[in-house]
């Protein structure tokens, strides 16, 4: 009786010594339900970049067992479930998710990514990084929403440009129209002065002594007429 | 442009006169300082050995352009009407020259102002958020980017699709782009409004498209010494490489560069200078425009290297940071421990101890010196490798905006002397019916060059656009100012030339001038003429197409130009100047066949002919 209960006791034992050992084994490099993630802090934060340390590694887990329930809508999933191995300095380390249900079962690759890309944002921002220093590697980010104004900005600079322009010419053309119509008026009204501002030169407050009359033209030699 | 309202006296038209000093040299400055002294000055210091390439450019400028530009001048104040008139007054037989300038005026302001609307299709773009170059488009179901895009760069996408449209070879013309239509009928309307109300309008106008400029190149020259990479480009630009000049070649483009620069045998300087009193010292201002005209481009050139040197240092910051994190990911190394001061060092060392994972990784090799050499002129250096500079800097929007109105600023300038050789001559002509107000004739001609530019808004536009640049804009050119020449020194005779510069500046024209109007520019300008025809005729008549199913796209297909669009260069090149030979064999014949035509200037070529006695001016 004494051996059975020792039996039970060293099996119970090695169980749990075993059971993390053996969540162990279900992380591996390449493994088929994991991802590898990839992180680069100095060249998003640069003088403000944090040291990567356990505290932060266990800030990743949380996030991704929120990530997790966030997806399944359930609140099963604990740090527990987020199981990290083969970290380098690079940061770079794998993690796979298994189930709170089943600790020996991993939960599909397609499931995780789905979780990771509904929540991709808070991820980020958990770390204060990126999709570029924050990478799933095989989870492509989603392409940014193209932003489409209504009216293409450009429309509306042109319109405004366009607009002075018309109105520009419009203004000139009405201006100078009144003005040959003043001068019209105005020539009507005293014909008899015309002759005299001929010949004073002055027509239209415009001077005429660039008119160089060149009948009367004092260099002789050069006058054929 | 003569104000209507005389109708008795026809010598009593009062010639427009130019308010101030300042606003005749501004327009003429502006003129003459034009989007080449921007794209093509700076790119050609740089190929050509640096600082080296002043010597030639400014012996051009010396022995070639000024005494061009002084001629210009003074028989426009002289004589006192546009190309058409003035050359028929010199020599009825040579009255061609003045058509072949109008019909050269007429053909380059309709593609000019295509480059105008360009930049201003640029400049409202540039009012977003980001820069619509900046990024490349996501394709029909947002999966991914724009497979063109990806390929090329987000820039050459952009002028390439987004602005040009453009077709992958000129057989296929594609169809009206409407977005280049509106650019289009913007620039033509501010040109209007401009030429409203003829040298008022464009002397106010010139106040600001001529001095806006410097204000921007001196901005852009202190904003790019502080970023860098810039004194690299700097160096690069100024070293100079005495070896070149050996180069025949750089002395040949140094020439056109200056002759094509300056602006002359456009007919627009002569306008210009036409309305003048006779009594300026134009001698002065020759020398002052030429002066002016080479030192903003070698202003010009200061920022734009300084930029492109920066440009260059980002590219080389961005190739070797793609290197390291490759490095990076592939050794696990922590992060940043790999930098760009450090990277020779790490490549070495891993290379050293696995070299097939290094291989592996195909690292792009990261030259600075390859990357300086990226240099582009024309429309490549502002809409292409200057916008891609412009996203790197930050407040880009700024820089941008700034940038292309710089720009519009240089090409609008330029463009009231381009369509004043038009419209002038026109007013000579006597071609205006009395009842039609200036503006209205204006506004007819400039719809009627809207609706001509409109194939220029086509899917080929652009491969047209560098036809009738390579064509119309280089060669006709070179046979005017020849003939120009020609017809001052000798059949107008350097006498009675100095006599009149006697008359308006005060002094006879010293020796200098004498012999460079003699025998130096008219010689410099044959051996021109000659060696860039033989030039021309040497590299075969090919383009550039973008074409995105070409197997090395994103490089550009050299195609062949089909044969209709050859026989339409060479149409291009001649017909301007055939008027030349025309002319004068049509005076020759009315001439011998005795009949006494109504123009007393054919039986007198006398500038002082009395013109009340002249009933019909013929061509």
């Amino acid at each position: 009786m004494r051996c059975l209960r020792m039996l039970v006791r060293i099996l119970v034992l090695l169980y749990l010594a075993g059971a993390p050992a053996l969540a162990q084994t279900l992380c591996q490099p390449n493994a088929s339900n994991g991802y590898r993630v990839r992180i680069s802090i100095k060249t998003a934060l640069g003088n403000q970049a944090y040291e990567w340390n356990e505290n932060e590694m266990f800030l990743f887990r949380a996030t991704m067992a929120f990530a997790m329930r966030r997806y399944y809508k359930t609140e099963t999933y604990n740090v527990d479930n987020i199981i990290v191995c083969n970290q380098t300095r690079r940061v770079s380390f794998w993690f796979v998710v298994i189930s709170p249900e089943n600790p020996t079962m991993l939960i599909p690759k397609a499931d995780v990514e789905k979780a990771v890309s509904m929540s991709r944002h808070r991820i980020n921002n958990a770390f204060l990084l990126t999709d570029r220093t924050l990478e799933f590697l095989g989870i492509y980010p989603t392409l940014a929403e193209p932003v489409n104004p209504d009216t293409p900005p450009w429309l509306i600079v042109f319109g405004v440009v366009i607009g002075a322009v018309f109105a520009g010419i419009i203004a000139l053309l009405v201006s100078s129209l009144l003005q040959k119509r003043r001068k019209e008026k105005g020539m009507m009204e005293d014909g008899q002065d015309e002759e005299d501002r001929q010949m004073k030169g002055v027509e239209n407050g415009i001077n005429l002594d660039g008119i160089y009359n060149r009948g009367f033209t004092d260099d002789d030699r050069f006058t054929k007429l | 442009m003569p104000e209507e309202g005389m109708e008795d006296n026809k010598e009593g038209e009062e010639r427009p006169k130019w308010n101030n000093k300042a606003e005749y040299l501004l327009t003429c400055i502006g003129f003459a300082v034009g989007l080449g002294n921007v794209w093509r000055f700076p790119y050609l210091c740089q190929i050509y050995g640096g600082g080296a390439f002043l010597i030639p450019y400014l012996i051009a400028l010396v022995f070639q352009g000024l005494p061009l530009l002084y001629l210009e001048l003074a028989i426009g104040q002289r004589l006192r009407m546009g190309s058409i008139g003035v050359w028929n007054s010199i020599s009825p037989y040579l009255g061609g020259v003045g058509v072949a300038s109008m019909l050269v005026s007429f053909c380059v302001s309709l593609f000019y102002n295509t480059i105008v609307a360009w930049v201003l299709w640029y400049l409202f773009n540039s009012f977003q958020e980001p820069l619509p170059w900046s990024q490349c488009p996501l394709n029909h179901n947002n999966t991914g980017y724009v497979e063109e895009c990806v390929e090329s760069t987000p820039v050459n996408y952009f002028w390439y699709r987004q602005t040009l449209n453009i077709t992958p070879n000129m057989e296929t013309s594609g169809s009206l782009q409407w977005w280049l239509v509106v650019s289009l009928a913007t620039a033509w309307s501010i040109v209007y409004i401009c030429f409203v109300r003829g040298i008022k309008t464009i002397g106010k106008a010139v106040y600001f498209t001529a001095t806006f400029p410097y204000l921007v190149l001196t901005i852009f020259l202190v904003r790019a010494l502080t970023l860098p990479g810039s004194s690299e480009g700097l160096i690069y630009l100024f070293t100079p490489d005495w070896e070149i000049l050996k180069n025949p070649q750089v002395w040949l483009d140094a020439a056109t560069q200056i002759f094509f620069s300056l602006s002359v045998a456009f007919g627009g300087l002569i306008s210009f200078s036409s309305y003048n009193s006779q009594k300026n010292n134009c001698e002065r201002d020759a020398v002052l425009v030429g002066v002016i005209n080479s030192a903003t481009s070698i202003y010009a050139s200061i920022p734009i290297f300084a930029i492109l040197g920066f440009k260059a240092h980002t590219n080389y910051v961005t190739c070797l940071n793609g290197n390291i994190l490759a490095l990076t990911n592939e050794f696990d190394i922590s992060d940043m421990n790999i930098t760009v001061e450090n990277y020779e060092q790490w490549f070495d060392s891993l290379n050293g101890t696995h070299p097939s994972r290094v291989s592996d990784l195909k690292l792009k090799t990261c030259d600075l010196q390859t990357f300086l050499d990226q240099s582009a002129s024309g429309t490549g250096l502002a809409f292409i490798v200057f916008t891609e500079a412009v996203i790197s800097m930050p407040g880009s929007q700024v820089w941008a905006v700034l940038f292309f109105i710089m720009l519009f600023s240089l090409g609008l300038s330029s463009m009231f002397g381009n369509l004043e050789g038009v419209l002038t001559p026109l007013h000579d002509l006597k071609l205006v019916p009395k009842w039609m107000p200036n503006e209205l004739f204006t506004a007819i001609i400039c719809l009627l060059l809207f609706l001509m530019a409109l194939i220029f808004c086509l899917g080929s536009g652009n491969y047209w656009l560098e036809i009738f640049n390579s064509y119309v804009g280089s060669v006709p050119f070179l046979i005017i100012a020849f003939f120009e020449i020609i017809a001052v020194a000798y059949i107008y005779g350097i006498g009675r030339f100095s006599d009149d510069l006697e008359f308006m500046t005060g002094h006879r024209p010293n020796i200098f001038w004498k012999v460079c109007w003699l025998v130096i520019s008219p010689l410099m300008l044959f051996v021109v003429l000659v060696a860039y025809v033989a030039v021309q005729a040497q590299t075969p008549p090919t383009y550039a197409a973008w074409n995105p199913d070409y197997v090395n796209f994103p490089n550009t297909e050299v195609l062949p130009y089909p044969d209709w669009v050859f026989a339409i260069c060479v149409l291009l090149s001649s017909v301007p100047v055939i008027s030349i030979p025309l002319v004068a064999i049509y005076r020759l014949i009315c001439c011998m066949s005795g009949r006494h035509s109504k123009d007393s200037l054919h039986n007198n070529p006398n500038p002082y002919a009395n013109e009340d006695y002249v009933v019909e001016l013929l061509l």
